[in-house]
């Protein structure tokens, strides 16, 4: 089969672009993602509730800091390696690459789903209110609902072809959100805060409350890698049963 | 962080309902994915079609 060849050190990478060789490679790395996830949460946790002090204007309502801020953080990242990889597996044709998207689907929406959950609880306290429509609050939402309509839009569809590149292309256009969401408390006027956290300045937190939510984050890296290795092989088994490698593994 | 007594620690300083609300939704859905991804793993190693000619 001709396939053009990316070599990048010596290595070829399309080696690892076929669903056959990735299979057993994201199985040997899948506990060490996990185990390792979970220690950056525990100590991500011994921080945030043991170390941290109280916070001189919220009090103690202000440690949901430690998740909510990861999830959000982690569901923008999320929709943009989907985009990433749909793009990749428009411009090569590599299944595994759409595999990779539709595998990291649910748990982008999982992610969502707790920033604006963990909001919520954080909102009623801070500002008096669960929900406000502000550009916030409202972007993250219908990423929620992006990654809805990804995932009804693949389901739909009976030909993994068909589903991979409609999909693809959510992904792709979706993209276009993240931006949105993260500018939002700078480009309106938000009831959300702006960043506590960005590449330019320095933090306008406690070094320990930064210290937890890193740790968090990390955690929630690497717990999405973890559980993304372990859809993307389930992902596999139920595309590639017709073929012989799978069996000869599991039968 | 000095709590002085398991009692204040889940009092959160009177924001009990809502930081553990917030902490036991996620705990709950990071169990209950691991858990979903069992189960489709285990589904579709079921769903594998026999082989049609015997391993050599």
């Amino acid at each position: 089969m001709n396939q053009p060849v990316l070599m990048t050190g010596g290595i070829n990478l399309f080696k690892y672009a076929s669903p056959q060789t990735f299979y057993p490679l994201a199985g040997r790395m899948l506990p060490w993602f996990g185990w390792t996830a979970a220690l950056f949460c525990l100590a991500g946790l011994y921080v945030g509730f043991f170390i941290a002090p109280t916070d001189h204007q919220q009090g103690e309502s202000y440690r949901i800091i430690f998740i909510h801020v990861p999830a959000a953080w982690m569901s923008m990242l999320i929709y943009v390696v989907m985009a990433f990889w749909a793009i990749i597996g428009l411009t090569f044709n590599t299944r595994l690459s759409h595999m990779m998207t539709s595998a990291l689907a649910p748990t982008g929406a999982l992610f969502t789903f707790i920033a604006l959950w963990t909001g919520a609880l954080w909102g009623k306290p801070t500002w008096g209110t669960w929900w406000v429509w502000d550009a916030r609050l409202t972007s993250e939402l219908i990423l929620l609902f992006l990654y809805f309509g990804f995932m009804a839009l693949q389901a739909g569809i009976d030909d993994p072809r068909r589903a991979d590149r409609a999909g693809a292309v959510i992904a792709i256009v979706g993209v276009i959100n993240v931006p949105i969401i993260y500018f939002s408390v700078k480009w309106w006027n938000t009831l959300h805060q702006g960043a506590s956290v960005s590449l330019t300045k320095a933090p306008t937190m406690a070094t320990t409350m930064l210290t937890g939510m890193m740790l968090m984050s990390i955690a929630a890296w690497l717990y999405t890698i973890a559980v993304g290795l372990h859809r993307v092989r389930s992902i596999i088994i139920e595309r590639e049963r017709q073929a012989d490698w799978i069996k000869d593994m599991h039968t | 962080m000095n709590w002085g007594g398991w009692d204040n620690f889940w009092a959160m300083g009177g924001y009990g309902l809502f930081v553990w609300g917030s902490y036991g939704v996620t705990l709950l859905l990071l169990v209950l994915e691991p858990i979903a991804l069992r189960l489709r793993r285990a589904a579709a190693l079921r769903q594998l079609p026999p082989r049609r000619f015997p391993r050599e």
